[in-house]
């Protein structure tokens, strides 16, 4: 499975990822029209927070146990057993905020004027989710999770 | 030779505690034979959102808990609409209502829980019913497309009463809660917002009367309610009373046998009972509670499931400890959002209380040396999952409490050692970080 992973020591804050999830799953793929014309501005599904000279981006890590899905009330929150991918089904979600009160990143947030829950979803099958694709600095990065042989990880960089 | 049937696990209860058992035997087991038993009809639904059909909002087929065809995907046997009405521990096997006998390798006790109905006069009038169970909310519907004018009395301010009440009022009935403590929802939300539902189910037209009980439900000569009488002598009018008081472990199946009962089926980390290979969990289980650091009564909807999956891993000898967990509950009655975890008070004066308030926003949290042991927020409950984390992972925040009740609090507003924890951290294998860059 694919997973995004965050280098925080180049992370300048600048809050893109944040602007370009939005666009991402705004109605109109217009970053002016996006915030300006349209009604409600779209919400976005990575935080970027900043402390100091520390800052980074959070969004959902896709968990290898998701406390989400666990106590999800209505069975509206599941994991695909292929990518491993945790999705929220909007028909069925009732907006409670009980997977919002056991997640640990609270990375799943409410979308009020929908009453249902929202996060990370990859962008629904895009290469590379918006966020990476646009951080200036490449302080994120996409993984193939499961498919790391020894010869690549003998290459990679070290952890941060 | 007789014809009971040997099943190698074998489930009683189709709910929440129930499905987490079987999805977690599946991971490891995709053979051995699974058994799920209910008295209830159904395949297994979501228990809260009885008040969003009963309200018209969600139809019976949108309350499914899983898809349609998941017990057949999982190769499950079901044994619904038949009641077990005996364990038998010297042979391990139950007795089923409609005759028939399953014996079991490993067995899970999911049996949830009963609603309270005190010994009133008048409790088996119609028009009288409880709220728990799909079936109740179909019967309350049956009755009140009879009776769509009947004013409703609802015995009990607590999640239940609260829920039905608001499912009523979104059907034009006029409601009456009667909470005999001094404020409703008092087990799991502080005077301050319990104050603000309060206010809320008011503005909504319902009628609230605190510390008062019902001595007697008034039914006619048809047997029909028509008011009840309470305690001090007060008589309101009405065409259908809930009650609505709590629920309490079901336990008939385990009264009188070796299973170890305290005010719930006692478990221990691997969610076993006293007696080997047999399994316990949810509403009826007492396990472990990490904030009070004993086994109590947790009967919420995530501890459940948890509870039943962790029985299910260690039913297919797969060695796993129940995190713990606390009384958790996300709210969102009459539109006022609200999370509590844990503690609602301090106990002793050996706690110490944070509060913030502003605009909307309440935060309090309740702390003992250092561990948060309680946590209410209201309004802005964004993230509020990161403390309770803090909470279940027992980690000190005394250094950075602060921090933890403002308004940006996130994962910066903790330790390094403790974000870095958490979040994506470049995943090592062997110990050796296997990014591809
Ligand atoms: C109206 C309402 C609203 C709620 N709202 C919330 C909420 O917002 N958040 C939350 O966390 N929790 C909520 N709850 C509580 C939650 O539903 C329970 O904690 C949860 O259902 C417990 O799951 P369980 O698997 O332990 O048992 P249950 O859901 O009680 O299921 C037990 C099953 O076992 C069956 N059974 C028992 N004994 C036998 C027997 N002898 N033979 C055959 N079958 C048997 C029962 O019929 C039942 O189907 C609510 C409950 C109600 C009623
Ligand atoms: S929403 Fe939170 S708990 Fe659920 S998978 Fe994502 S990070 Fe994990
Ligand atoms: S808010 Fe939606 S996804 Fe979250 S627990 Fe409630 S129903 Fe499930």
């Amino acid at each position: 499975m694919r997973k995004i992973y965050i280098k925080e020591d180049v992370c300048i804050g600048c809050g893109l990822c944040e602007v370009y999830c939005q666009l991402q799953h705004a109605s109109v793929h217009d970053l002016i029209k996006a915030f300006k014309k349209r009604g409600p501005r779209p919400l976005a599904r990575a935080r970027v927070e900043a402390k100091g000279n520390l800052s980074f981006s959070v969004r959902c890590r896709n968990c290898e146990e998701p406390q989400c899905v666990y106590a999800c009330l209505t069975g509206a929150i599941t994991r695909d057993i292929e990518t491993g991918m945790i999705t929220v089904d909007e028909e069925k979600c009732i907006g409670c905020c009980t997977c919002m009160l056991v997640c640990p990143l609270g990375a799943i947030k409410q979308d009020k004027e929908h009453k249902k829950m929202i996060k990370c979803d990859f962008c629904q099958g895009e290469e590379t989710p918006a966020c990476v694709a646009n951080c200036p600095n490449e302080a994120l990065y996409c993984v193939e999770y499961d498919s790391v042989n020894k010869e690549v990880m003998a290459k990679s960089p070290s952890p941060f | 030779m007789d014809n009971t049937e040997r099943i190698k696990y074998l489930i009683i209860g189709n709910s929440a505690g129930g499905i987490g058992a079987v999805e977690a035997i599946r991971e490891s087991d995709k053979t051995g034979t699974i058994s799920v038993v209910s008295d209830e009809p159904y395949p297994a639904y979501s228990r809260p959102l009885i008040s969003d059909f009963l309200a018209g909002r969600r139809s019976i087929d949108k309350l499914n808990y899983r898809p349609i065809d998941f017990y057949e995907q999982n190769d499950i046997k079901t044994v619904f609409g038949n009641r077990v009405t005996g364990l038998n521990l010297d042979d391990n096997t139950v007795q089923l209502e409609s005759g028939q006998k399953l014996a079991w390798d490993r067995l899970l006790l999911a049996t949830g829980g009963t609603p309270i109905v005190p010994p009133m006069e008048g409790r088996e009038a119609g028009g009288v019913f409880t709220f728990t169970t799909l079936s109740d909310a179909i019967a309350i519907d049956d009755y009140l497309q009879q009776k769509p004018d009947a004013n409703a009395v609802v015995i009990g301010g607590g999640l239940i009463g609260v829920s039905i009440s608001e499912s009523l009022l979104k059907r034009q009935i006029k409601v009456t809660i009667i909470e005999m403590k001094e404020r409703i929802l008092n087990v799991i939300l502080d005077e301050k917002t319990s104050y603000m539902e309060h206010k809320a189910i008011k503005d909504s037209g319902a009628e609230i009367i605190t510390g008062h009980t019902v001595s007697k439900i008034n039914s006619n000569t048809h047997g029909e309610v028509y008011g009840v009488t309470l305690d001090n002598g007060d008589v309101i009018p009405c065409g259908i009373v809930i009650i609505a008081i709590g629920v309490r472990p079901r336990l008939e199946l385990v009264n009188g046998t070796d299973i170890k009962v305290n005010r719930g089926i006692v478990v221990d980390r691997h969610m076993q009972t006293s007696v080997p290979g047999i399994y316990a969990c949810g509403d009826v289980a007492e396990a472990y509670d990490f904030i009070y650091s004993e086994n109590r009564l947790t009967p919420v909807w995530p501890n459940a499931y948890l509870g039943g999956r962790t029985a299910g891993l260690n039913m297919t000898g797969n060695a796993t400890d129940y995190p713990g967990g606390t009384n958790i509950n996300a709210m969102k009655y009459f539109g006022i959002y609200i999370v509590s975890a844990g503690m609602i008070s301090s106990p002793d004066k050996s706690y110490q209380e944070l509060i913030a308030e502003h605009n909307d926003v309440y935060k309090k949290l309740i702390l003992k040396e250092g561990l948060v042991t309680g946590m209410i927020f209201s309004g802005d409950v964004d993230r509020a999952g990161i403390i309770y984390n803090l909470m279940k992972d027992r980690v000190n925040v005394e250094s950075f409490k602060r921090s933890l009740i403002s308004d940006d609090m996130g994962l910066l507003s903790l330790p390094e050692s403790v974000w870095r924890d958490r979040l994506a951290t470049v995943p090592t294998v062997n110990g050796v970080d296997c990014a591809v860059s």
